[in-house]
């Protein structure tokens, strides 16, 4: 049992049960909230996957752009069905202690792994890879330059075509 | 390292719970939530087999992970259509419930 194993099992039961969540809940806004955490997760994995450009492509693009998005058409339609409020009594605790918990391993992690200079932890060879992503650009430039700017032409197409399609309708006399 | 097939099996079950979602649910929203679900396990399968057959190769292989650089470009621009759709469905018919949605019926 490797700790990569135990990282890739915790992710994978909160990406999972995210997934469930975003599968059950009545409440649209929890379902986008859901599929925010999940899109998260698989960026994680990514990362693990030694893919950190798509990671953060993931993060950007997916759990950031799309998923306000969709919160947006949702407030814009109304179509969240807020249930009555209900108060959960543990939560503000439980809250409270986690983030103190957070802030001590964060402060202890920060003493503890810093260089004897005093400076803090410098990432891993591994975990630096610049040469990767250099690679991955050029590649993306020469051999994918075509399918590249195809996809340019279609998000403008796109965005022309949300445009149109939103656009009120002027009377033709 | 964790061997592939850990990340084909989550990618399968993520796929499932969003092929469940879409069958399942009857907000528009909802469903198109879940269709991006199903895409992005695709991804992690994509990504998953290019990284195995990095490690096959033993150099640097970038294929996979272009094609899945392409793939959320294109969700991208499929979730701006589509959303701008249900906007225009919700307008005609103030709902985005897709049962209601029978106008081409018979």
């Amino acid at each position: 049992m490797t700790l990569d194993l135990i990282l890739f099992l915790i992710l994978a039961l909160i990406a999972i049960s995210t997934a469930f969540g975003m599968l059950l809940s009545r409440n649209a806004v929890y379902c986008a909230l859901f599929l925010v955490l999940n899109f998260v997760t698989v960026a994680v994995f990514y990362l693990l996957l030694g893919a950190p450009f798509i990671a953060m492509s993931q993060i950007t693009v997916y759990a950031g752009a799309i998923m306000v998005l969709f919160l947006f058409v949702i407030m814009l339609l109304g179509a969240e069905s807020l249930p009555a409020a209900e108060v959960l009594p543990w939560q503000k605790p439980l809250a409270t202690a986690l983030a103190f918990v957070l802030a001590a391993e964060a402060t202890f992690l920060l003493i503890t792994r810093a260089r004897p200079e005093g400076r803090v932890l410098q990432p891993d060879a591994s975990a630096n890879m610049m040469d990767n992503l250099r690679a991955l650009g050029a590649e993306l430039f020469s051999r994918y330059l075509l399918p590249f700017e195809v996809t340019s032409v279609l998000l403008l197409v796109a965005m022309v075509g949300v445009i149109v399609l939103i656009r009120k309708e002027k009377r033709v006399h | 390292m964790i061997p592939i097939n850990y990340y084909i099996v989550l990618s399968a079950i993520l796929f499932t719970i969003g092929t469940l979602g879409v069958l399942t649910r009857r907000n528009a929203l909802i469903i198109f939530m879940s269709v991006e679900l199903m895409l992005n396990a695709a991804n992690l399968a994509f990504v998953a087999f290019a990284r195995a057959r990095e490690v096959a190769l033993g150099q640097p292989f970038f294929d996979g992970q272009i094609f899945v650089f392409f793939v959320i470009a294109v969700a991208a621009a499929e979730v701006a259509v589509g959303l701008a759709l249900i906007v225009e469905i919700f307008k005609s018919k103030r709902s985005i419930d897709v049962d209601q949605m029978s106008s081409l019926k018979g």
